[in-house]
């Protein structure tokens, strides 16, 4: 059973606001689907197949990056060739 | 009271290009997120791919430090959100390490020890944040994702370290290997970090995070255990925490912020495939490391175990050694461990600027005696102030005869012993008298007539043949 | 202001660009909007992407180009790929052509609703759970989803890693095969990608082929008059010469759990970037980062997205990682045990796409019943095999889709049936 609280405490993890008034339809949302998701206690144990691909990788090559100007054209914020972002302090 | 002492190195690799994607790994001279592609930006739809190379030199590294490889090594995620970490997850080893159970030997306290390795893996470095605004309260930050992407090297030790000297002297040993491996570049700015466990027998462990020299290390936990050491005196409590090294003041501070606890939540890199590499560790070459070469040092040269040890510590000194012992051995160990290093540090010059040419002809001139050590010093100390100002480096020969410094014959000086002699009647009386403090004084006023071009045990020879009577014996 | 757009198919359409050379030459081609293409804005149906343009293009976008298709825009979805229904997209639900009442099914509605009203000849859709044979079945067109690893991923706007293949969507058989021909090259970018490239004409010659009849397809759940119609088209099959083999595949009680544990645990992950610092919808800097990066996460996605992303967290965090993570890794094992037990007796699997016809606007407003509707389709997703919605008789009016699964790389036959079926279709008139 997940309270408000935990879906406070998840929403904290995630890193997403949520509404006051939304913490109700949340918390009622997840507890029906966690119930239903509470089949795989069913699950009976499997061996885990060898995924038969493995060692896919690349030389150490270098590839001509992206211009500043063309990687920082999204950004909302840029300054002097940064991005900028929400203080950490 | 026992410190019990454990670290988590974290080295960059010098590799070409970065772990996950092809962008240079060259970027510190070069302006902000201008090494940067969809990938290390973590832009939407871009995905990574493993450079072989890193897993190389990862392999390296676990083979030299008696790693078991493992059978199969796997990426996971690492999830967290802060302004420098583009994807929101860092790619990183979690329960699949590439190495485990390996161990290093270091110089203890006491003895010669092993200090065991937990595990050995790779991950990518996040971007860089700079902070504006100035003050105690930044407005904002900005972000380089130069760095973004870097491959690092995760080397975690089990909690073996007895004192801060003793993780000095891992780390030191750590880096030679590194540098032997010729997996790793530590003139690079921020190339090692280090997060440091530390506590006090029978009391709760700290972390200090973000210490980013060896000396800080050392400096940190000396810090650490003096402030545990009182709060225990005091009865007080030691919290299990995080705390943050502030390398300018030497403290740490706790991080107990609003941040709350973390939780990963690591799960399989589902873009990458596993690493199945055990095969391939025993065709990988190591070359010769420090300990071995140390001991060579010591058969292949007869220096002492000191001279060996300081040498080998570093890969280039270690070289710079080889190039130039043919001149004398051992007088050329002495004068690279006890003379030039020092000298170089105090100019902040790096080994790989000493003028070889240069260097091998001033050995020469000493072992031929052609200069005392005390005008051999000052030959070096002319070279190394020509190398750190750039100026052309000109040749000992050259400088001892521009200022006159080449060893006189003693008996050139014999009317100067002379005039000692005559200048200190009471110091021959005591001479005499049996005091052979006496004659050290006259060789100490003999010299400051001949400004240190004679040997001084030959000014010795001349002064107490002279006092017996025996002139014509000098 | 370009072409118009009844249904709400597209996000953003494209200035027309003249046609090239190649296998796809003046083919018109609709891309949804979360495959990436160089300078035009891709947005996933979000808000959170909002202004976003690529400096890239996805390597399916870039062969499509090659081939000299036409790209006439980008196409709307459910949010990140999150439904099916089109109806939790940003920009609006779009309308299924046949019967404007309905939803076109999903996540790639758009893309389906553009080749069913002809707007456009092929479409590019992305499919984690059914999100391109969802919409083919609602729409009564033809889609695929390729093996795992058929078709590179580099450019696609990740939801769930391990399950999603971009796939292509028309009106014919034989056009998806074409345009499965096209993107199926190999990719390095994309390290689960495998060089397989596809290379088949479709062939309608399926004398003795085994199809498997699992009685899960067509029991509980499963609406009587679609699965009605799904064995007269089995039935059709028999006549031109295929085995019928009654089957069963019990992972697949577990099977939905599985597949939404794994894709809201990936897609937690996936859609931690978003955070508006390097794209997208911006932030106040002035906020501290963590403020700052919920405000913008809270306002950029829409409701489901959020459940999933928050209950994928929580899947994954510390104390229940192996309650649901793992465990619905194990049940993943199972349905590939599963289809591995089944394909050593037959060929192909069939059975309905979707359990019903297309669902009215607004009819799935509860998630879970939502999420029920896809038990048909993540199977094939779950253990990464091919599998195919081609269109089969209408139910009151509305379309259906058969649905094949084929062994891994083995789309040779999963088409080949889908072609047999679809002529005789042709031929019944």
């Amino acid at each position: 059973m997940i309270t408000r609280l935990d879906v406070q405490h998840i929403a904290e993890l995630a890193d997403i606001g949520i509404a006051s008034e939304e913490l109700d339809e949340f918390t009622h949302q997840f507890n029906e689907i966690l119930d239903y998701f509470d089949l795989l206690d069913q699950v009976p144990e499997q061996e885990c197949q060898r995924i038969p691909e493995c060692n896919i990788w690349r030389e150490d090559e270098i590839i001509p990056a992206l211009s500043q100007e063309e990687i920082t054209r999204n950004a909302p914020g840029t300054e002097g060739g940064f991005i900028r972002a929400p203080r950490v302090m | 009271m026992g410190v019990i002492i454990g670290l988590e190195i974290h080295t960059q690799l010098s590799t070409a290009s970065k772990l996950f994607c092809g962008c240079s790994t060259d970027y510190r001279n070069d302006g902000p997120n201008t090494h940067v592609c969809p990938v290390c930006m973590g832009l939407p739809g871009s995905l990574p791919r493993i450079n072989r190379k890193a897993v190389e030199y990862a392999l390296k590294v676990a083979k030299a430090l008696h790693c078991e490889v493992c059978e199969e090594a796997e990426f996971a995620r690492k999830n967290y959100f802060y302004p420098d970490l583009p994807k929101g997850f860092q790619i990183t080893m979690y329960d699949r390490p590439l190495g485990v159970n390996g161990y290093i030997e270091i110089e203890g306290d006491d003895e010669e020890k092993q200090i065991r390795i937990t595990r050995v893996h790779l991950e990518e470095d996040p971007g860089r944040l700079v902070h504006m605004g100035g003050g105690d309260r930044p407005r904002y930050s900005l972000v380089d994702y130069n760095r973004s992407g870097i491959p690092l090297l995760e080397i975690v030790t089990e909690p073996d370290l007895r004192s801060p000297q003793e993780a000095r002297r891992l780390l030191n040993i750590l880096r030679a290997t590194l540098e032997y491996l010729r997996v790793f570049d530590g003139d690079r700015e921020g190339s090692l970090r280090v997060d440091a466990n530390i506590s006090m027998e029978g009391y709760s462990r700290v972390e200090i995070k973000n210490i980013s020299s060896y000396k800080g290390v050392e400096k940190a936990l000396t810090f650490e255990i003096t402030r545990q050491k009182s709060l225990i005196r005091r009865n007080q409590t030691i919290d299990r925490e995080t705390r943050h090294f502030m390398e300018a003041r030497g403290i740490t501070t706790s991080s107990r912020s609003k941040e709350m606890e973390q939780d990963y939540r690591y799960f399989p890199e589902p873009d990458l495939r596993p690493l199945r590499v055990r095969d391939w560790v025993e065709y990988i070459p190591l070359p010769e490391l420090p300990s071995a070469r140390k001991d060579r040092f010591m058969i292949q040269y007869g220096i002492s175990l000191n001279h060996a040890r300081t040498l080998t510590g570093d890969l280039r000194l270690a070289d710079l050694y080889e190039k130039v012992a043919r001149v004398d051995p051992v007088l050329t160990a002495t004068w690279i461990a006890d003379t030039l290093l020092g000298e170089l540090y105090y100019r902040d010059i790096g080994i790989g600027d000493v003028p070889i040419s240069q260097f091998i002809e001033l050995l020469e001139l000493l072992k031929k005696g052609s200069i005392t050590g005390k005008g051999g010093v000052d030959v070096l100390r002319i070279l190394l102030d020509e190398v750190a100002g750039k100026k052309p480096v000109e040749y000992p020969s050259a400088i001892v005869e521009r200022l006159n410094l080449g060893k006189t014959a003693g008996n050139e000086f014999l009317h100067l012993a002379k005039e000692v002699i005559a200048n200190n009647p009471t110091a021959i009386e005591d001479y005499r008298k049996g005091k052979k403090g006496a004659l050290n004084f006259l060789v100490g006023q003999l010299m400051k007539k001949t400004k240190g071009r004679a040997d001084p045990r030959e000014l010795g020879a001349i002064l107490e043949a002279l006092i017996a009577g025996k002139e014509t014996e000098v | 202001m370009g072409f118009p757009d009844p249904y709400n198919a597209f996000i953003t359409q494209c200035e027309p660009e003249k046609k090239g050379e190649g296998r796809l030459s003046g083919y018109t081609i609709a891309i949804k909007d979360n495959i990436s293409t160089r300078g035009i804005p891709t947005t996933c149906g979000s808000r959170i992407l909002e202004g976003y343009i690529p400096p890239y293009n996805a390597f399916a976008v870039d062969r499509v180009l090659a081939e000299g298709a036409i790209i006439v825009g980008k196409t709307n979805m459910d949010e990140f790929g999150m439904g099916n229904t089109t109806e939790n997209s940003a920009y609006g639900p779009t309308l299924n052509p046949v019967d404007t009442s309905r939803v076109p099914g999903g996540s790639s509605g758009g893309s389906g609703a553009a080749v069913a009203a002809g707007m456009v000849r092929l479409a590019l859709g992305t499919d984690t759970g059914g999100s391109i044979r969802c919409p083919a079945a609602f729409c009564g067109i033809v889609g695929l989803k390729p093996t795992y690893g058929r078709v590179s991923r580099y450019g696609l706007i990740a939801y769930a890693n391990s399950l999603e293949q971009i796939g292509p969507m028309a009106r014919s058989v034989e056009d998806v095969a074409l345009l499965l021909n096209v993107i199926s090259a190999y990719d390095s970018r994309d390290s689960t990608a495998v060089p397989k490239p596809y290379d088949h004409a479709p062939d309608p010659n399926i004398q003795g082929v085994r199809i498997g009849l699992p009685e899960e397809f067509f029991g509980e759940g499963v609406d009587h008059r679609v699965a009605a119609t799904v064995y007269r088209a089995v039935e059709r099959l028999e006549e031109q010469g295929a085995e019928t083999v009654p089957c069963s595949m019990p992972s697949m009680q577990y099977a939905l759990s599985a597949y939404y544990t794994t894709c809201m645990s990936e897609a937690s992950s996936n859609l931690g970037r978003y955070d508006g610092v390097r794209y997208g919808l911006a932030d106040d800097f002035r906020k501290h980062w963590h403020q700052a990066f919920q405000e913008v996460r809270q306002k950029g996605f829409g409701k489901e997205v959020r459940r999933r992303v928050m209950l994928g967290t929580f899947a994954l965090s510390s104390g229940y990682y192996g309650k649901y993570y793992l465990k619905a890794q194990t049940a993943r094992e199972n349905v590939r045990a599963d289809f591995a037990r089944l394909f050593t007796m037959v060929d192909l699997i069939a059975g309905p796409t979707m359990p019903t016809v297309a669902f009215r606007l607004g009819e799935k407003s509860d998630p879970l019943s939502s999420y029920l509707a896809d038990i048909l389709t993540v199977p094939a997703n779950l253990a990464g095999v091919p599998a195919i919605s081609v269109p089969c008789e209408n139910v009151h009016g509305l379309p259906t889709g058969l649905q094949l699964i084929g062994r891994y790389y083995d789309e040779e036959r999963v088409i080949d049936a889908a072609y047999a079926y679809e002529q005789t279709t042709k031929k019944g008139g």
